[in-house]
């Protein structure tokens, strides 16, 4: 416990708060985290590659990269537009479309799966109109990314707009004062000043769409080899009772999701060491 | 209820905070906790309150002989007013100041109707009556120190300490609150310590002052031995406006009287203390030539550089003294040391 | 969709040359990028919103109430309510411990133990599942000693509790310790040399600053905690009746082809969805309020 030796206070309940906190973080997240690991150190290197390398399991990385790639864009793009809309335009509604941007949080993943489904499906709302031009949606990948952009969305508008609203009126003043024209300096000054933030929402949207389960399988179709994402495919080995070859998956997943996380940290901490001017 | 505090040692990391201070506050004196940032006062102050402890095994704190040290901080006795107040922003100012007697276990909780005649009684005395449903947000500065005062004075602490009271306000708040402050002092005659950086604000209202510098206590006297008798350039030169003077330049100046030269010392005095004549050759003193003449305010400012030394010194006087010497830009004039000090070594600031 | 008073007495042409503010943008980009925010915002939020509510009542409000009274569903709603009701609270009070602990005092390790705690959302919602499958379940580590004392975790209402109680983890804890670390501990100082003890101090001066940040965590929490889907289907087992949450039966209804029944029970859980988005706004304004006093 040297490692957690604290400066002396007379606040009591250090010791009670902290070994309370280590000991839920211990049995709730470590320990059963852990497990992942320890069960895959003993797999034979032959039997981990033939799981986590297989051929449909190599689809299933193609498709959650590309489909969440291609998702997170989309939110960095759209996100951006509507998380300037909120903060610098007034129109009528603003609050309540404010308050909407989160429901994908707050919205259970299983509705939001079958709710899309019943929208692009080909009697679907919409995908009755988009059928008869060729254009398929719903049981495609074009399927999963309508899914991953769902529930990615709020990532980006969230992380921009307090740094847009901290942005000072000053900065863009000062640009214009200096002759900039607005496009200028929105593109030379603002959005270089957004770019940490921009940067990570879209990393923050690309790894909860990496994982993402719910809201994919019912409109993904789960064709291996075409339309199977990774999670699902985890999901397909535990019912085969393949314990072994699922986490052996999982192990690959939970490696890339913490490096992930820590890129998202180096990047906050090179935002704030950025904008300490 | 006098304060005793004996070789209190206290270091944050690699930062010597205190390094082996003693102090005693006599019974019932103001006495201001005087320095600069950084030099540990606040730390000195909040160790005597028990909210940081002294580093391990240094020091004793003794509150009219009877050794504390040990004793938490809620059992001290201590009223405490917190920089920023630190008042409970949920509660209205009744509850503030009732808290530290609500929160007492009930056998030693005094019944309701005496807590809020307690609590009136302190608000007339902060002369804050009729705002007792008030919230800390709809107060001014002012009204959040008093309410912070009448909090501490709640529990009937037997020493009140008091960190930068006043630091948060307005200039014009200041100077009225301080002088409330000593009044109110006189009045309740409770052993009383507070910090401050504002020298002006300790010579005007303490009994005594303990000037500190770097985890040390530089001197401890009241307003006008300190001002008057520093005992180190530190004090001499924190406490108002000095001119620092090469000895040697001066030997022939310093009139008998005068501190006796040390070799490479530095002799300490102050713009007021240097008198001012038109230029007699021989007269003796320090001759010097006027380079400025500042006449805005009460008090005119010249600059003038000495003679053969081209040391700059600053003299101060009166406008009337001013206008009946008739002085002109570039005059030669005799300086004579009125008082001054003599320190062999000149410390950095 | 900018709102411009335009007095009637004077020609829009006079208007348009007003010179812009260096900060204001022209009309046509303020109307082009609200008009390109608010197509985006209603093609992928607002439809799948009134979807589920227009496909619920596709047969009318009779199926629908039908749906929503049948004792599969109720039980489901039932495990649901269960669920959060034992992980909020425990994730409540982790939250404050470890809030408590990062915010109060200093000690080495604590950016370490902040990374740690936002873990669980760094992991996919089916792996949380997996995990304690493989600690708990018949193939895990403690799975035989488990089978031996006849304690059914996994594919049983324990199971659900746990997994749902890793996916919340972080919710209160990350909402609590910015909002601790933010407000600093000179007030809880103050009510200890007014005599308080550690326990008063909390409960008369810390928690009824931090109550509205706690309550922002607990409806967060709350939302993900029972419509969580991933994580719980794999430690579930799916049996009807007994160990389907909501979002679970809401699958096994949509996969059997009982759209309306699906939708139903889906559409309870929209509405929850739409009260902790109201509420939440409503949290933020009070805690924003409560802030500028």
């Amino acid at each position: 416990m040297s490692l957690l030796r604290k400066q002396h206070s007379v606040l009591p309940g250090f010791g009670l708060s902290l070994g309370f906190t280590l000991a839920y973080l211990g049995l709730i997240v470590l320990v059963p985290l852990s497990a992942a690991f320890l069960k895959t150190a003993g797999m034979s290197w032959a039997d981990f590659v033939a799981a986590v390398a297989s051929p449909r399991v190599m689809a299933a990385y193609r498709l959650s990269f590309f489909a969440s790639l291609a998702a997170a864009s989309v939110n960095a793009f759209f996100g951006l537009i509507v998380a300037w809309v909120l903060v610098r335009y007034a129109f009528p509604g603003k609050r309540i479309v404010d308050a909407l941007v989160d429901l994908p949080f707050a919205l259970p993943t299983a509705v939001a799966g079958i709710a899309l489904t019943a929208i692009y499906a080909k009697n679907g709302w919409v995908g009755q109109w988009l059928e008869p031009h060729g254009v398929k949606i719903a049981f495609t990948e074009i399927g999963v990314f309508v899914a991953l952009t769902f529930i990615g969305l709020p990532f980006v508008v969230r992380t921009l707009q307090p740094v847009l609203e901290e942005l000072q009126p000053e900065i863009e003043e000062a640009a214009a004062s200096l002759g900039a024209n607005r496009w200028q300096t929105i593109s030379r000054v603002l959005l270089p000043e957004l770019f940490p933030a921009l940067l990570t929402g879209f990393a923050l949207s690309f790894a909860r769409a990496l994982g993402e389960y719910g809201s994919v399988v019912f409109i993904s179709g789960n064709m291996p080899m075409r339309t199977e994402i990774v999670p699902l495919l985890i999901i397909t080995k535990l019912e085969q009772y393949d314990y072994r070859g699922a986490t052996a998956i999982a192990v690959v997943m939970l490696t890339a999701s913490f490096g992930l996380l820590l890129l998202i940290n180096l990047i906050q901490k090179w935002s704030r060491r950025h904008h300490r001017v | 209820m006098s304060i005793h505090v004996s070789n209190i040692h206290k270091s944050f990391g690699a930062f010597t905070a205190l390094g082996g201070v003693d102090l005693n506050v006599p019974a019932g004196k103001l006495v201001a906790l005087l320095g600069p940032s950084g030099s540990g006062k606040t730390t000195l102050l909040r160790i005597i309150a028990g909210l940081d402890e002294p580093d391990f095994g240094s020091g004793r704190i003794a509150f009219h002989g009877e050794d504390v040290t040990r004793v938490p901080a809620g059992k001290r006795k201590v009223g405490f007013v917190f920089q920023h107040y630190a008042l409970f922003r949920h509660m209205t100012v009744f509850e503030n100041i009732a808290f530290g007697l609500n929160v007492r276990p009930r056998r030693d909780r005094p019944p309701a109707s005496d807590i809020a005649d307690r609590v009136h009684r302190l608000l007339k005395l902060v002369q804050l009556e009729g705002l007792d449903a008030r919230f800390p947000s709809q107060l001014s500065g002012g009204q959040r120190q008093r309410v912070a005062l009448a909090r501490a004075l709640a529990v009937e602490p037997k020493v009140l300490l008091l960190d930068e009271p006043f630091g948060a306000l307005d200039a014009k708040v200041r100077k009225e609150l301080r002088r409330w402050l000593r009044r109110f002092h006189e009045e309740i005659q409770l052993t009383t310590l507070f910090v401050t950086h504002d020298q002006e604000e300790a010579l005007e209202i303490a009994d005594e002052v303990v000037i500190m510098n770097q985890a040390k206590i530089e001197q401890v006297g009241t307003p006008q031995e300190v001002y008057d008798r520093p005992a180190t350039p530190f004090v001499y030169q924190f406490l108002g406006n000095v001119n620092v003077l090469r000895a040697p330049a001066l030997a022939p100046a310093v009139t008998p009287g005068g501190p006796a030269l040390v070799r490479d010392g530095h002799i300490y005095v102050r713009p007021h203390d240097i008198a001012i004549s038109p230029f007699v050759a021989g007269a003796g003193g320090v001759e010097a030539e006027i380079h400025g003449i500042h006449a805005a305010g009460p008090q005119a400012r010249l600059s003038l550089e000495q003679l053969p030394g081209r040391e700059l010194i600053e003299v101060e006087l009166s406008r009337s003294e001013l206008v009946g010497l008739d002085l002109k830009l570039y005059d030669r004039v005799n300086l004579r040391l009125r008082r001054s000090h003599c320190f062999s070594e000149d410390y950095a600031i | 969709m900018a709102v411009v008073v335009t007095s009637t007495f004077v020609k829009p042409r006079l208007m348009a040359e007003a010179p812009l503010r260096a900060t204001q943008d022209p009309r046509w980009v303020r109307w082009l990028l609200t008009g390109t925010a608010l197509v985006f915002l209603a093609f992928f939020l607002l439809l799948p919103l009134v979807a589920v509510f227009g496909e619920a009542l596709r047969r009318g409000l009779g199926a629908y109430f039908a749906a929503v009274g049948d004792a599969d569903a109720l039980a489901s709603v039932k495990l649901t309510l269960i669920a959060a009701l034992i992980s909020v609270p425990a994730n409540v009070v982790f939250g404050v411990a470890a809030a408590w602990c990062i915010a109060k005092y200093s000690f080495r390790g604590k950016s370490l133990l902040i990374t740690l705690i936002d873990l669980p959302f760094a992991v996919s919602p089916v792996i949380s599942g997996l995990i304690y499958v493989l600690v708990f379940g018949a193939q895990g580590w403690l799975g035989p000693w488990l089978i031996e004392h006849d304690v059914k975790i996994i594919f049983a209402v324990p199971g659900i509790v746990l997994a749902t109680t890793f996916v919340t983890f972080p919710f209160v804890a990350r909402e609590l310790i910015p909002l601790m670390q933010a407000q600093g501990s000179e007030e809880e100082y103050a009510a200890i040399t007014l005599g308080a003890n550690g326990w008063q101090a909390f409960w008369r001066v810390t928690l009824p600053n931090i109550k509205w940040g706690l309550l922002y965590g607990v409806i967060l929490c709350n939302a993900r905690a029972m419509g969580e889907f991933g994580a719980v289907s794999v430690v579930s087992g799916h049996i009807r009746g007994e160990t389907n949450t909501m979002p679970l039966h809401v699958e096994i209804l949509y996969n059997e082809y009982n759209f309306v029944g699906a939708f139903a029970v889906a559409s309870l859980l929209a509405l929850l969805a739409l009260v902790t988005l109201v509420l939440k706004s409503i949290v933020e304004w009070r805690h924003a309020q409560a802030h500028a006093a």
